[in-house]
């Protein structure tokens, strides 16, 4: 028995011959909180789609809580615990805020109660700061609050493994210290956290440790310090 | 049901026929919104389904004739498992690709029938309506001295089967089934992502829309007495079957009722005054003012009448 809570090998991802991914190897430890960086169109959201199953790998396989998930469909990898949000806010738009949030506690969840499903909900509302507008539509949210729709609505799922997919782009210094403050929350109770960001401030803070996607390889894997020190890092992220 | 009877001998048959084609409309609307509506697959096949349930008719009738009831249950098993096999061929396809493989599969059945002579082919085929069974009579005869006639039994057999459509509509919208497809027709990645069962879902709601529409295509036979392919896959049946939810509103089960209504009078009345000819272009004026003028339909309209007076 190995401690990961995740485990990819492998996992490869090519669309019409371009290669998005390229054998990447991945592993996340129970309780742990790990960054993944790199420039834009590196392959991260590929790879949050190869982990969660909204796309299929190639080659390579994903263990995941001890089952190997490869084959299984998002909802059940859902149901089983794996979370993700969205880096552009997916919301029901057809629902009210709580109806959001009230789709996973009763699908990945499978709370039967419409009392509990609703006392549930309000317990996440309240504790990503939405609780105040739970009848309300999103359509009126900001971009801050969607993300935090994003969040609650991942939070729901009651997941062992949460992947964050850039939640704190565009948002302020402070509104971005309220969501690290949330994810160490949600760490602190052992939900393992990959955290997918940009502002390197917030993956400093936040990430026990750090990969590095460019071009679709995995060209590093350590400890925070470690990894911004390594040339080739410096090189994707500064230039030559 | 008991106003269909005792009005019996008063009213014009004509009366009965315009009724029974608003029942039928009400039902196909109703089947349809539970895939088009709360799923958000738009289905233009509806026609394709109905005929399935007319054509079982006829081939049971020709074959084994039996009560018409067990014909609308064989004809909602046939067109049931055809809705589930077309939902595992074609649900990995969304959006538009979904609705062309729901037309091309109407086009595909009709090409069957009109090469199929047994059940009369491209000339079509005359059906001679079995007697009402003496039970069945017997109970009417509880209410009408004189019995009723066959144009009246479908009647009374419609309004059960609306009775039926719209109550299974009811629960499937009220139920997880239809919160699930909620969730799919507003973002189905994030519902897969939220622990939604998509495709399971999405082929109980074809199934169950395909039956229903193979029930309303069951009566038909009996109701017309001579079908052909191109009145069975007729264009107005795929039309009237979006236009109608769209025009009432296809987030609850009442807004195809409303619509099918509404727009099924609409016809009837012009088709009497004016012309037949008439039929399917205020279907088309109507949707064209509904899409833009109130896209949610009568039931958006009410919803918001009744936030603002609160």
């Amino acid at each position: 028995m190995t401690a990961n809570i995740l485990d990819a090998t492998g996992i490869t991802k090519r669309f019409d011959g371009f290669a998005a991914l390229t054998s990447v190897d991945f592993a996340l430890l129970k309780g742990e909180r790990v960054g993944l960086i790199g420039p834009n169109g590196s392959g991260k959201s590929t790879f949050v789609n190869c982990i969660t199953g909204i796309l299929a790998p190639d080659e390579g396989s994903i263990t995941f809580d001890a089952n190997d998930i490869t084959k299984t469909p998002a909802w059940l990898r859902a149901r089983r615990g794996l979370a993700r949000t969205y880096q552009i806010p997916r919301p029901f738009r057809g629902m009210t805020i709580q109806e959001n949030i009230e789709v996973p506690l009763r699908f990945a969840v499978g709370h039967k109660s419409a009392r509990v499903i609703s006392e549930a909900a309000q317990v996440i509302l309240d504790e990503v700061g939405l609780g105040e507008k739970a009848d309300l539509s999103p359509k009126g949210l900001t971009q801050v609050e969607l993300r935090k729709l994003e969040l609650g609505r991942a939070l729901a799922a009651r997941p062992k493994v949460l992947i964050a997919d850039e939640v704190m782009a565009g948002l302020s210094e402070s509104e971005v210290d309220e969501i690290l403050a949330l994810l160490n929350r949600l760490n602190a109770e052992g939900i393992s956290i990959l955290l997918i960001e940009h502002i390197m401030r917030a993956v400093m803070l936040f990430s026990q440790r750090i990969v590095v996607i460019v071009a679709g390889c995995k060209i590093a894997d350590g400890l925070p310090d470690d990894v911004m020190q390594q040339e080739e890092v410096e090189r994707a992220y500064l230039g030559e | 049901m008991a106003a269909t009877v005792l009005l019996g001998p008063y009213v014009s048959e004509y009366y009965y026929l315009a009724t029974y084609t608003i029942l039928q409309f009400i039902v196909l609307g109703t089947a349809w919104n539970i895939l088009g509506g709360y799923g958000g697959y738009v289905n233009f096949g509806t026609a394709g389904f109905f005929a399935i349930g007319c054509y079982t008719t006829i081939v049971l009738n020709k074959i084994f004739p039996m009560p018409l009831f067990f014909e609308m249950l064989a004809a909602a098993v046939t067109a049931g498992l055809v809705g589930l096999g077309t939902g595992y061929l074609t649900l990995r396809l969304r959006g538009v690709f979904f609705s062309i493989a729901t037309l091309a599969l109407a086009i595909v059945l009709q090409t069957l029938v009109v090469n199929w002579s047994f059940v009369g082919g491209a000339r079509g085929v005359y059906v001679i309506r079995p007697p009402i069974s003496g039970v069945l009579m017997a109970f009417f005869g509880f209410f009408v001295p004189n019995g009723i006639s066959y144009v009246q039994f479908l009647v009374v057999l419609m309004v059960a089967l609306t009775m039926f459509a719209v109550l299974a509509a009811w629960a499937v919208e009220k139920s997880w089934i239809g919160i699930g497809l909620a969730a799919i027709r507003d973002d189905e990645s994030a519902a897969e992502t939220s622990g939604v069962p998509s495709l399971r879902l999405k082929l109980i709601a074809t199934t169950m829309s395909g039956a229903i529409m193979g029930m309303a295509g069951a009566p038909f036979p009996y109701y017309v007495t001579y079908v052909d392919p191109a009145t069975a896959f007729g264009l107005a049946i795929a039309v009237n079957s979006i236009a109608m939810p769209l025009v009432g509103g296809t987030a609850t089960w009442w807004g195809p009722v409303v619509g099918a209504i509404l727009l099924g009078s609409a016809q009837q009345i012009l088709t009497v005054t004016i012309s037949s000819a008439a039929n399917l272009f205020i279907v088309g004026v109507l949707l064209v003012v509904f899409l833009t003028a109130a896209p949610r339909g009568v039931v958006g309209i009410v919803r918001s009448w009744k936030r603002g007076r609160k």
